[in-house]
């Protein structure tokens, strides 16, 4: 019964996207203020609908109710009730209903914070966004029901997917769909500003924390991701440019460029047409991570729905949204005039450079990530292209960025002088040089050139990032909330970028073969496997490894890897043994079972390993910092002066 | 001046187009790479009588099909009444691939349920079925005369299955 009701409730949602779509949009343009209310009604009424109706399935799942399709074909009696209730968003069917329930929440957070726009362009935005639910609520009512019925229902269930049983993929999709979903609000915000032909500092300022906290989300979502992959997958590799990781990468560079783009428009009035433009394009991006995932045009390790009617679904869908949005960018976007100009050497032509080159990375995974499907839609046979082709590529935008980020962050509005920093810089980058020397022929003894222009580009940024806050605090001044998070984000991209230079140089590896008793060396540590028992968990059974870590004789660790058959989908998975340091990580696979109690086991040294993490989340925390600052919240932004660049004492 | 900011929609027009295209191939269906290839050899107890051996050679120059299954697998048993009606009709011998199971379990499931199969190997450690590139059971290949696999099916056969994709592929079939 609450089945039914789940689903009548989503028929219910998608209706009041309608009104909410009609009245928001009809209701600005005819200037009736009881239409608008409607819509904000609306609003509200949609997010509690779907709330039940995603409560109704979380429900079933609780109940192993097998009378329903979706619920059968991912849970079983057996999975644990912490996974039924992630189950929920396992497959196709029920991600997309909390895609759902997230737009929900950002149109109802919409619909509460606006003072500080006008009505009329708040139920623009409001209409917007109620199309947008619409289009969805009809492609999983139409497409993708998850309330559909199975009679007789079956006996038990087809389990998760192993793959899925796993801690941090239950917090990876919804971190990572409030991301995408968010940016719907800059989408809806840029579309309605194109509506009204006007765009000013208000605006943007109204924009930014939308912005950032979507990016906050993507930010944390990403690295979930690839923290996941890192220690389930079985061989150590943190990000494999996989098309759905790149769906949820190419959103997160464009949103990092909106950010900045937001902020040269909140300051100085400029950028207009181009932050309009990058807010459509994160949207859009989002959207076709979502086409590409769900349609099957492409292939990927992560694939688990795919269906050519739900395809042609999401492309209408996607034509509409994203070619409405562009066609009306085409037309209405010379109208949006910039104020005035600047000089060559500015905070302006920095965070230009910064933009041209973040979107430009991501034309380029775009580029690698769709050309299979040209290549195929050409006849020309089937591909794929993989990491060799990412990992280039992405570094030739990605290098100049991070050396510009160093210089970019101290320079002024309108024109920049560098005099006064020029020296702390230089210092800096000095002492950049001195680590990534030190880290290179003396800590690792292997000298490689792109890792060292990459330790001192990351060093460099790490250390760039300091100078404000120090020089201010010495300065007796106190840092304002947009310095600390901008900083700190800044931080994070430097020990990132520590991390992934040193990581992809001097990871050791060594593929071997061991029986009980015997051991591997890798890195001056000693792998012994002492034995292998089975264990079983709750639905699945293991063969478990007991390996002794050792250096010069003396006990490191004792790691347990497992390599699990989970007993429904019979899929075996590998759960790595792991000894977690800050300078570095110890990670040990199983593999094969090669018979007569040898085991393949792949080992590995990874230095730095962790600062990939650190420092997303460093970026992470800075973005939280941004969104807290109180100039975002007052009622009286409009009324605020606009900030000074800064200026330090030598 | 208005055609630098269309620029944008007409590039995504253009990628609509090859969507649209990409739409109506299918990236999964990159075929079995066994298919048109010979099939694994094997030679495994039998189920039934473990005495006995079934080997691949049993069935050299004969079409067959192989259905792998388990007693662990909840799908094999809604399938195992569809192996049995195609049993009935009697158009080629299905040989049993018992993969990763218990052999009582086994040896109860063929006497309660019936036995559609001319044998059934058991696959204890399920070595055979990573030759054929098991994915998980239910799974069912049509193997030709000249010991080629001809066709594979993923998951639990139905009559459509069988009518639409299996009868069409076997040769000299009696309809």
């Amino acid at each position: 019964m609450s089945v039914e009701l789940g689903h009548f409730a989503l028929i219910l949602a998608f209706t009041l996207a309608l009104v909410q779509a009609f009245f928001g949009l009809v209701g600005s343009y005819a200037r009736q203020e009881h239409w608008m209310a409607a819509a904000r009604s609306a609003v509200m009424g949609q997010f509690v609908f779907t709330l039940f109706s995603f409560g109704c399935l979380t429900d079933a799942f609780l109940r192993n109710d097998f009378s329903v399709l979706y619920v059968a074909n991912n849970s079983n009696t057996e999975l644990p009730v912490f996974y039924r209730f992630a189950a929920v968003w396992g497959a196709h069917e029920g991600s997309l209903l909390l895609w759902l329930l997230i737009l929900t929440v950002w149109s109802f957070a919409v619909s509460v914070f606006n003072r500080s726009m006008t009505p009329f362009f708040t139920a623009k935005v409001l209409g917007i966004l109620g199309l947008i639910s619409a289009g969805f609520s009809l492609f999983i009512i139409t497409t993708s029901n998850p309330f559909e019925r199975l009679l007789p229902a079956a006996l038990q269930g087809a389990d998760l997917n192993p793959l899925l049983q796993d801690p941090a993929l239950v917090a990876h999709p919804p971190m990572l769909y409030t991301g995408y979903v968010g940016l719907a609000v800059p989408f809806a915000c840029a579309v309605a500003a194109l509506l009204e032909g006007k765009l000013d500092a208000a605006w943007a300022r109204w924009v930014r924390p939308w912005a950032t906290v979507s990016w906050l989300f993507l930010t944390l979502g990403i690295s979930l991701g690839s923290f996941w992959a890192y220690y389930e997958l079985g061989w150590g590799g943190w990000w494999f440019w996989d098309p759905v990781e790149n769906a949820s990468f190419m959103p997160w560079l464009m949103c990092t460029a909106l950010i900045h783009s937001l902020a040269v428009t909140e300051k100085r009035g400029l950028f207009k047409s181009w932050t309009v433009l990058l807010a459509i394009f994160g949207f859009s991006l989002s959207l076709l991570g979502t086409f590409l995932v769900r349609s099957g045009v492409l292939v990927s390790v992560h694939a688990f729905a795919s269906d050519p009617s739900r395809g042609l679904f999401i492309l209408a869908f996607l034509t509409i949204c994203i070619g409405g949005a562009l066609t009306l960018y085409g037309w209405r976007a010379q109208h949006l005039k910039s104020g005035a100009g600047f000089a060559v050497i500015s905070r302006e032509s920095f965070l230009l450079f910064n933009n041209v080159l973040l979107v430009v990375a991501a034309g380029l995974i775009l580029l690698g990530t769709l050309y299979p499907l040209f290549v195929d839609a050409l006849n020309l046979g089937k591909i794929s292209v993989g990491p060799p082709y990412f990992s280039v590529v992405f570094l030739i935008p990605m290098l100049p960025l991070v050396l510009l980020l160093a210089i970019g962050m101290h320079a002024g509005w309108k024109q920049a002088k560098f005099n006064s920093l020029k020296r702390s810089l230089l210092i800096a980058l000095v002492v950049a040089v001195i680590f990534a020397a030190l880290l290179t022929l003396v800590v690792f003894k292997r000298f490689s050139l792109l890792c060292f222009i990459g330790l001192i580009a990351g060093g460099w940024v790490l250390l760039s990032s300091l100078i404000e806050p120090i020089s201010r605090l010495r300065a007796g001044y106190s840092l304002s909330a947009g310095i600390v998070a901008m900083s700190l984000a800044h931080f994070g991209v430097g020990v990132f970028m520590l991390g992934v230079t040193t990581v992809s140089t001097y990871t050791i590896e060594k593929d071997t073969s061991l029986s009980d008793g015997q051991s591997a060396d890798i890195a001056g540590y000693t792998f012994t496997l002492l034995n292998t028992e089975s264990v079983s968990g709750p639905n699945y059974e293991a063969v478990q490894a007991t390996v002794k870590v050792t250096q010069n004789g003396e006990e490191v660790t004792v790691l347990y890897p497992q390599k699990r058959i989970y007993r429904v989908r019979t899929s075996p998975m590998t759960e790595a043994g792991i000894d977690a340091h800050w300078q570095r990580d110890l990670f040990v696979a199983l593999g094969d079972d090669l018979g007569n109690g040898v085991w393949s086991v792949r080992i590995q040294y990874k230095p730095l390993v962790r600062f990939i993490w650190l420092g997303t989340l460093i970026m992470a925390l800075g973005g939280l910092i941004g969104v807290m600052d109180r100039r975002y919240r007052s009622k009286m932004v409009a009324k605020q002066t606009i900030s000074q660049p800064i200026q330090v004492g030598p | 001046m208005m055609w630098k900011f269309l620029l944008p929609a007409g590039v995504f027009a253009i990628l609509v187009g090859f969507f649209f295209v990409g739409l109506s191939r299918d990236p999964s269906q990159v075929p079995s790479p066994l298919i048109g290839k010979v099939a694994p050899t094997y030679s495994l107890p039998r189920v039934e009588d473990t005495t006995q051996k079934v080997s691949s050679s049993d069935f050299a120059g004969k079409q067959h099909m192989v259905n792998v299954w388990a007693t662990w697998c909840v799908e094999c048993r809604k399938e195992h009444s569809v192996l049995l009606e195609i049993a009935k009709k009697n158009v080629v011998p299905i040989v049993g691939l018992d993969w990763k199971d218990e052999l009582t379990s086994a040896q109860i499931w063929l006497a309660q349920l019936g036995n559609p199969y001319l044998a059934t190997a058991f696959d204890e450690k399920g070595r055979v079925a990573i030759d054929f590139g098991v994915y998980g059971a239910p799974e069912t290949f049509l193997i030709d005369a000249e010991g080629k696999v001809r066709y594979k099916h993923i998951g639990s056969l139905t009559m459509d299955v069988w009518e639409h994709e299996f009868l069409p592929r076997i040769d000299g079939r009696i309809k």
